[in-house]
């Protein structure tokens, strides 16, 4: 058992530098010369694999020539046609199981071409230069309803815009971004950036944004389908997985979806809770994010344990080694049996090793404690399907059940982003599938489509 | 708005990007692609007279100078004229153009040196309805010996001469291309100009052996272990055709001459280059030949997004800017005096520059100051060459910076802020001054 700490759970573990340092930019951008020399690593790849990897499609090759070419506004408008949300995709993409992972400099035992930091090179040139703008079309007289402010719902509004039909956003939040504004990690997204991205995103024009409203009994879907030509659900996932233990209501039991949204709206990092022991239950982006990001904020003993391997883990190799070198222990093969509380307050959590067994996961017996005076669960995040109730939508899992164009079993209801089946939980694809449903969406309002 | 539309000698395309007659021009395949790639126009591959083709080599028609990262700065090609017949080109070529017709298509053509020759291909050109012809007096190899391409482009009055048979028998424009292999591209740009010849268009490629393989002892690549002298071209030779470009643009006789601009031509910077230099349009093949088509994308926006910037409406705007910034050695200002500035917090402490300027120049870089590892320019030594700049790893470390007043340490002269060049110079024998 790991020592007993003395201090449990305090604020403000870290002087005023450390916070700044510990949350500043995860990588700084390049400079332009920099830039430059990567840039001219490229091969400019015909049919590039790169390409193909991009959940949205972005012509890299193009890009990165133009930034070799010294226009780096340019690259930014190839970047931004396929991806709206191009700037925030350069921050946060796992580049390396995309674009990355398949540069054809890896195949020759080198570095791939650092993709991802040449787009944000270029997106952070045109965010500050203003040169690259969009325009809308001539108005349709058609309105579309997107209920949720996330990267799909932003990139299905963008396009639609575009196209000229008018676009209302139900937005639950009392801001806009999703996940780029409530999750991911502070030091990936820093300067505001998630609301000076969607700044950009409503630049364009003919796209409202109404807060506070989610779709329930104040806003039922059939309303909306009634009173909108058509609708878009980028509802994300609202609920969490809880971990379903003995000791799970204990104080200092905490969602770190929910941690990370206070993190990330916080004034002042100081005023929130840190364990001095600190156990991470999970094995996705989310479980490094939060194992990451609390010993970033002072905890001692960070472990992040997760019931089966490293091969089986959601978070990327890159990931799981940014863990590693910010002093996270990561436990493989153990789950949770139940958390030990100390007056109420959590203090200890007991686990057991697991194997597979004829491909199942089984307990092996064998147990261990782990002292803790935090445990943040994030084990995955889920519909929150009681909104949508009656509504007739079709569900799969608990996911929406959508076709290759994201439309759902209602007439004129498309859907996308981590909502629906298939979703991948990343930023790109959401951008995606808001990017596909637009283009079917516009098909169907035009008569060209359906 | 920018507009990039072209008019070059009266011939219309939606940008001033034209394919080198090459072999990216050899097909209507390969032409209606890079229509299709966005390409303004096409100079089509050169045809030769009718009856049986040329033949190419079964080797290797291409040779390489690889510089960082693989990167391809210069070809080599000795590849000839087209071997497909007149017939299919001219058949390929009157289809193309109908299937396109707001883009620039141009059949290059090289045939003997006798009037009859051009008598009998150029009607038959005509008849396809291309917008130009374009003379090959460029290729240096192969067919040079032949007594075409080169062989009648090194000649200047030969070069006049074809120009006019070709004026006198084809009633849309002539553009002669000239090889650079020569003394002075004046001669022959001159010489196209006096025959009637609606442009010229440069530099064709440059002679050349691209390594010798030191194994089989022979050129290389080589075929059955022999080579030749190839036509070179790419990015290693865009200095010397801007330099022949600027020539034939400053020369009083054929200023007013139109330029189609080829060499090492791989962004919209240098295309830019080309026609601040005077160039109607440029010509592209080696950019094409490594990387595709696709290309084009890059320079129709990286063109246009410069145009809009500096306020330029169209390439006329700013064609031939630059034409009255080149000038003669003597006519440069001798009273201009600048030093070598290092930052010191951009010096990575190579040392490159202290020791080319020990080594090979002036001796005014330091290597230590106090004790310490540091390259401080000396201004009483410093000749303001530029050598220290151009040999730093680091962009924008070492700048020349002028001096403005006070004493040039190095000559102890006062700096005189009048303009003064060799031509009134108290050390030129033929100065008046």
């Amino acid at each position: 058992m790991a020592e007993i700490s003395t201090t449990g759970v305090a604020a403000g573990r870290l002087s005023a530098r450390e916070y700044v340092d510990n949350f500043s930019d995860l990588h700084p951008p390049l400079a332009k010369n920099k830039a430059r020399t990567e840039a001219d690593r490229c091969y400019f790849c015909h049919d590039a694999p790169c390409m193909d990897a991009c959940p949205t499609s972005i012509d890299i090759p193009l890009f990165i020539r133009q930034i070799a070419a010294d226009t780096p506004d340019g690259a930014a408008e190839t970047i931004f046609t396929s991806n709206i949300l191009g700037g925030m995709c350069a921050r946060v993409c796992p580049t390396e199981t995309l674009c990355e992972e398949v540069c054809v400099h890896v195949a020759q035992g080198n570095l791939p071409v650092k993709i991802g930091e040449l787009q944000r090179y270029a997106t952070d040139h045109a965010m500050t230069s203003g040169a690259v703008t969009f325009a809308r079309a001539a108005d349709t007289d058609k309105h579309v309803a997107i209920v949720g402010a996330g990267p799909a719902g932003l990139a299905c509004a963008h396009r639609l815009s575009q196209a000229g039909h008018k676009v209302t956003i139900f937005e639950a939040n009392e801001k806009p971004g999703g996940l780029n504004e409530y999750g991911l990690a502070a030091y990936k997204t820093t300067n505001d950036f998630a609301q000076s991205e969607v700044a950009f995103v409503l630049s364009i024009g003919g796209i409202d944004i109404e807060y506070g409203k989610a779709l329930g009994a104040d806003l039922p879907l059939d309303d909306l389908a009634k009173n909108h030509d058509a609708v878009f659900l980028s509802l994300g996932l609202a609920a969490t997985n809880g971990l379903g233990i003995a000791g799970d209501d204990l104080d200092g039991v905490k969602d770190a979806v929910e941690y990370i949204a206070e993190l990330r709206q916080a004034d002042d990092l100081a005023t929130l809770p840190v364990g001095q022991n600190v156990v991470v239950i999970g094995g996705g982006m989310t479980a490094i994010d939060i194992a990451v990001q609390i010993k970033r904020l002072g905890a001692r003993n960070v472990t992040m344990v997760y019931r089966r391997g490293p091969e089986q883990m959601g978070a990327s190799d890159f990931e799981q080694e940014l863990a590693l070198i910010n002093g996270v222990t990561i436990s493989h093969w153990a789950m949770p049996t139940a958390i030990i509380g100390d007056n109420g307050q959590v203090a200890a959590i007991d686990f057991e090793r697991t194997q597979l067994e004829g491909g199942k996961l089984k307990g092996t017996g064998e147990a261990f404690t782990l002292a803790a005076n935090q445990v943040f669960s994030a084990i995955g995040q889920v519909l929150d399907a009681s909104s949508l109730a009656d509504s007739g939508l079709a569900l799969e899992g608990r996911r929406i059940t959508v076709n290759e164009d994201r439309k759902t079993s209602l007439g004129n209801v498309w859907a996308g982003g981590d909502c629906v089946v298939g979703g991948q939980n990343l930023t790109v694809s959401s951008v995606d599938d808001g990017n596909v449903a637009a283009a079917a969406i516009n098909a169907f309002l035009t008569g060209k489509g359906e | 708005m920018v507009d990039l539309r072209s008019n070059f000698i009266g011939i219309a395309s939606p940008n001033p990007f034209w394919l080198a007659s090459a072999p990216p021009t050899d097909k209507a395949y390969n032409v209606e692609r890079a229509f299709e790639a966005g390409w303004g126009g096409v100079v089509w591959k050169t045809l030769g007279e009718a009856g049986p083709p040329v033949v190419n080599v079964n080797g290797p028609r291409y040779g390489a100078w690889h510089g960082d990262n693989r990167r391809l700065m210069g070809l080599n090609n000795i590849e000839l004229i087209t071997d497909r017949s007149l017939d299919i080109n001219l058949e390929e070529i009157t289809q193309v153009k109908q299937n396109w017709p707001d883009r620039a298509l141009i059949v290059s053509i090289m045939v003997p040196c006798e009037e009859e020759a051009w008598q009998k291909i150029l009607p038959l050109v005509a008849q396809t309805g291309a917008d130009g012809i374009e003379l090959n007096f460029g290729c240096p190899h192969g067919m040079s010996e032949r007594g075409m391409g080169a062989a009648v482009g090194q000649v200047p009055e030969y070069v006049g001469m074809v120009a006019k048979w070709c004026k006198e028998n084809y009633d849309k424009p002539v553009i002669v291309k000239l090889t650079p292999n020569i003394t002075d591209i004046r001669q022959p740009a001159r010489s196209a100009q006096q025959g009637g010849a609606d442009a010229v268009s440069l530099i064709n490629t440059i002679n050349s052996i691209i390594a010798v393989d030191l194994d089989a002892m022979a050129p290389s690549p080589h075929t059955d272990g022999k080579g030749s002298h190839g036509g070179y071209c790419g990015p290693a030779v865009k200095p010397i055709a801007l330099n022949m470009v600027a020539e034939i643009a400053r020369d009083e006789q054929t200023a007013q001459l139109p330029i189609s601009a080829i060499g090492g031509i791989q962004t919209w910077r240098d295309a830019a280059e080309f026609i601040a230099l005077g160039a109607g349009n440029v010509q592209v093949c080696t950019a094409a030949m490594t990387y595709g088509f696709k290309i084009v994308e890059e320079m129709i926006d990286g063109l246009s997004r410069w145009m809009d910037e500096k306020g330029y409406d169209s390439i006329e705007d700013f064609r031939g800017m630059a034409v009255p910034n080149v000038v003669n050695w003597e006519r440069l200002n001798l009273n201009f005096i600048t030093k070598a500035v290092i930052d010191q917090d951009k010096c990575i402490k190579c040392g490159r520059c202290h020791i080319v300027c020990e080594d090979t120049s002036h001796q005014a870089i330091s290597l230590e100051v106090n004790g310490e590892r540091k390259f401080e320019v000396n201004d009483d030594e410093c000749v303001g060459c530029n050598l220290c700049v151009n040999v730093c790893p680091v962009e924008d470390c070492i700048t020349l910076e002028q001096m403005t007043k006070g004493t040039d340490p190095r000559t102890g002269k006062t700096i005189d802020p009048k303009y003064a060049n060799w031509t009134t110079h108290p050390n030129n024998p033929g100065s008046c001054g």
